[in-house]
C-alpha cells in the first residue's frame, strides 16, 4: 500500500514531465540500441573468424616437433667447446599413432580426435601439372570438424567413405582441368608415387588458393603415395568441447602424449591479437555511449529534483520518509530505463536485421551479424543497471532535503 | 497531555551563534485550540517546527502522546507525522501536479490503513465539509489562494491526527476566508477533541482561541 503511493507519485512526476522523460528516454534508446548492435557485430566478426578458421584448422593439432640437439657440456671450464645446436634429424611421424589417439579420446573435453597425413602433390593435366596439397583423413570424421560438406558443390563427402580411391578436389582444379564427378584423374607425389583416382567430389570454399590446391583423400590413399605404411601418421587432429578452452586442454595433451600440442589460438596468434584489439575498441565505443546515455538520466533527474524540491518538503512533512523519497525518484529512473531499453531492444533488432541481410560477398557473403541473445541480455541487464545509478545519485540528493529549510523561505 | 515540551533550546550557527529558544517549557492539552504570537524573529515558527518533529537540531525533550520522541529516527519521526499530526502551511503548499482529491488522500494513501475506495469517501466527506466538493477532481495548481487552503486543511484532516499544526494558516486569506478557516479549526477542538497549534500574526485570532502563547527573544512571557 505504502509503496503503490510512491509508485503512484513517481508516475504522475513522469507523465506531467513528459517532454524531459522523452528526452531521457531517447538517450538510453540510443545508448542501449547501440551497445547492443556494436556488441552484436563483435560476436558476429568472433564467430565468423572462429568459423573461417575452423574450416582449415582443428582446435588443437598434435605433431612431431623439431628437437634441437643438446649442445654437448665442457668437461672442465677452461676448455672452450663450439657446438651449433642443429635439428636432429628423426622421422616427422607419430609413433605408434593408435594408442595415441586412444589415450586423447579418454580426455573427457576431447570430442573427436583423428590421424591426417598431409603431402604435396601434382595433379597432373595432360603436359602440365598444377602443385597443391592434398589431405588424407578418414572423411566422415574430417567433415565433422571441418564441416566439409557444407561447401560441396558436386558430389558428397559420403562417396569419398565409399570409395577408398576417390579423391575430392577444389573447384580451381576441376575447372582447370575440365573435371566432373566421376572422371579420374592423375597424381604424383613428392616421392614419384603415381596414381588415378575418381573425382568423387568438388568443393568450393570462396578462398581461391585453396580452392585451386587442395584436394582431399583417405588417409591410406595419402600413406600411399608417401610409400610408408598405415602406421604412418603425421598430425593427430583434435576437436574439443569449448574452442576456448583448447589452450589449457592442448597443454594436457602435449603432457599425455609427450608430442607438441598446438591450439588453433597460439597457431593463429597474429590474427588473435588483431581481434583482441578489435573487440577492445568495440568495447571502449560502446560503453562511452551507454556512459553518456546514463548522464542523460541523470541531468534529467537532477533537474526533476531541483523543480520538485517544495513537493518533496511537503511529502516530508506529511509522513514520507528518505525511503520513500528514493523510491519515488528511483521508480522514475527505472521507469525511464525500462521504456528506453525495451525500444533500443526493438531499434537494434532492426539495425541486426538490416545489417544482416546487406551482402559483403567473398567467403563471408552477409555482414556477419545476427541475433545474439547473450549479447541481448547482457545490453539489458547493463542498461537497468546504469539507470539503476543514473537514478539513485539525485535520488539520495531529495531524500537529504530538509523540509524546515524550504519551509522558512 | 498530548503534546509536551521540556527545556528546549535551539540554536541557529550560521552566521553566528545565536539562541533562538530559550527554555521552553510548556504542555498542551487534548482538544485545546493554543496559539503562539509574538513579533518577527522571536522563535515562534522555530518553535513550531521543532514541536512538529522535522526540526530534529534541538535540546531538551518533547514528548507527543505519551512517547519522548527526542530521541527517535528521521523515519520514525516521519511515521508519527503521518499518523497523528496533520499540518496547514502559510503558503497552502499542495502537490502541483495532483488533482485536489489525490493531494488530500496522499497522506492516507501513505499511512495504509484504510482501502483506496474508504479513503477517497473520506476524502470527499472532508471536501463536503469545507464546501469544496466541485473542486475535487481539479489539479490543485487551478485552485484560487483561499480555495487551496481548504485542500490544505482537508489534506492535514484525512488521518484524523491528534494535534493539527498551522503556521499562519490564515496569513494570506482575505477576512472571510480567515473567518471560514477559524470556525473550521474551532469546530475540530471543540466538536471532534482535537488539538490544534496554531502560529499567528492575526491578534483577533489569538483572542477568540482557547490559549494564547506569547514568545519574545526566544522565551515565553
Amino acid at each position: 500500500m505504502a509503496n503503490s503511493i510512491n509508485r503512484k507519485i513517481a508516475t504522475t512526476y513522469f507523465i506531467s514531465g513528459r517532454k524531459m522523460t522523452t528526452v531521457a528516454i531517447v538517450g538510453v534508446l540510443l545508448g542501449i540500441s547501440i551497445f547492443i548492435f556494436m556488441n552484436s557485430l563483435s560476436a558476429g566478426f568472433d564467430r565468423q573468424s572462429s568459423e573461417s578458421f575452423f574450416k582449415t584448422t582443428a582446435h588443437i593439432r598434435i605433431y612431431k616437433d623439431d628437437v634441437l640437439s643438446a649442445p654437448l657440456q665442457p668437461e672442465n671450464e677452461n676448455s672452450v667447446l663450439i657446438v651449433n645446436p642443429k635439428v636432429v634429424p628423426t622421422k616427422n611421424t607419430i609413433e605408434n599413432p593408435n594408442e595415441i589417439l586412444d589415450l586423447v579420446r579418454q580426455n573427457e573435453d576431447v570430442v573427436l580426435a583423428f590421424p591426417q597425413v598431409n603431402t604435396p602433390v601434382f595433379y597432373n593435366n595432360g603436359e602440365s601439372q598444377i602443385a597443391g596439397t592434398t589431405i588424407g583423413f578418414p572423411p566422415m570424421e574430417g567433415n565433422q570438424m571441418y564441416k566439409i560438406e557444407t561447401f560441396m558443390v558436386q558430389g558428397s563427402i559420403q562417396n569419398l567413405e565409399l570409395n577408398r580411391s576417390g579423391i575430392l578436389i577444389g573447384s580451381g582444379i576441376a575447372e582447370r582441368m575440365n573435371l566432373n564427378t566421376g572422371d579420374n584423374m592423375n597424381i604424383t607425389s613428392s616421392k614419384g608415387v603415381n596414381l588415378n583416382l575418381t573425382v568423387v567430389g568438388i568443393f568450393q570454399t570462396n578462398n581461391s588458393k585453396e580452392d585451386k590446391t587442395k584436394s582431399y583423400v583417405n588417409v591410406a590413399v595419402a600413406q600411399q603415395l608417401l610409400r610408408e605404411g598405415n602406421t604412418y601418421i603425421t598430425d593427430i587432429n583434435v576437436n574439443v568441447k569449448d574452442p576456448n578452452q583448447a589452450p589449457d586442454i592442448a597443454a594436457d595433451l602435449s603432457k599425455l602424449t609427450g608430442y607438441k600440442a598446438e591450439d588453433w589460438i597460439a597457431a593463429n596468434a597474429s590474427y588473435m591479437a588483431a581481434s583482441r584489439m578489435r573487440k577492445i575498441v568495440i568495447t571502449f565505443i560502446s560503453f562511452t555511449l551507454l556512459i553518456v546515455s546514463c548522464f542523460g538520466i541523470y541531468n534529467i533527474l537532477n533537474m526533476t529534483v531541483s523543480q520538485k524540491i517544495n513537493d518533496i518538503a511537503i511529502l516530508k512533512a506529511i509522513g514520507f520518509n528518505g525511503k520513500d523519497v528514493v523510491r519515488i525518484f528511483v521508480y522514475q529512473a527505472l521507469t525511464i530505463g525500462m521504456i528506453g531499453v525495451a525500444l533500443g531492444v526493438g531499434f537494434a533488432m532492426i539495425l541486426v536485421n538490416i545489417l544482416s541481410h546487406v551482402y559483403i560477398g567473398g567467403d563471408i557473403g552477409n555482414f556477419p551479424i545476427r541475433f545474439e541473445p547473450f549479447v541481448f541480455l547482457k545490453g539489458i541487464s547493463i542498461g537497468f543497471v546504469i539507470t539503476f545509478l543514473a537514478g539513485y545519485v539525485p535520488a539520495r540528493k531529495a531524500a537529504k532535503v530538509d523540509p524546515v529549510s524550504i519551509f522558512r523561505k | 497531555m498530548i503534546l509536551e515540551v521540556k527545556k528546549i533550546e535551539k540554536f541557529f550557527h550560521d552566521p553566528v551563534e545565536f539562541k533562538v529558544l530559550n527554555d521552553i517549557s510548556f504542555g498542551v492539552k487534548k482538544g485545546e485550540f493554543l496559539t503562539l504570537v509574538g513579533k518577527s524573529g522571536c522563535g515562534k515558527s522555530t518553535l513550531l517546527y521543532v514541536l512538529s518533529t522535522m526540526d530534529t537540531d534541538y535540546k531538551g525533550e518533547l514528548i507527543i502522546d505519551g512517547e519522548h520522541v527526542s530521541s527517535y529516527g528521521q523515519d520514525k519521526l516521519a511515521a508519527i507525522r503521518n499518523e497523528k499530526i496533520g499540518f496547514i502551511f502559510q503558503f497552502h503548499y499542495l502537490l502541483a501536479d495532483f488533482t485536489c482529491l489525490n493531494n488530500i488522500m496522499i497522506p492516507a494513501l501513505k499511512l495504509g490503513k484504510l482501502s483506496k475506495e474508504e479513503i477517497e469517501y473520506k476524502a470527499m466527506e472532508k471536501l463536503r465539509m469545507l464546501d469544496m466538493t466541485d473542486q475535487a477532481l481539479k489539479p490543485a495548481s487551478k485552485l484560487s489562494g483561499g480555495q487551496q487552503q481548504r485542500i490544505a486543511i482537508a489534506r492535514a484532516l484525512i488521518n484524523d491526527p491528534l494535534i493539527i499544526m498551522g503556521d499562519e494558516p490564515t496569513g494570506n486569506l482575505d477576512s472571510k476566508n480567515t473567518q471560514v478557516v477559524f470556525e473550521i479549526l474551532q469546530e475540530l477542538a471543540h466538536e471532534k477533541g482535537q488539538t490544534i497549534i496554531a502560529v499567528t500574526h492575526d491578534n483577533d485570532f489569538a483572542k477568540a482561541s482557547d490559549r494564547t502563547i506569547t514568545m519574545s527573544d526566544g522565551r515565553i512571557v
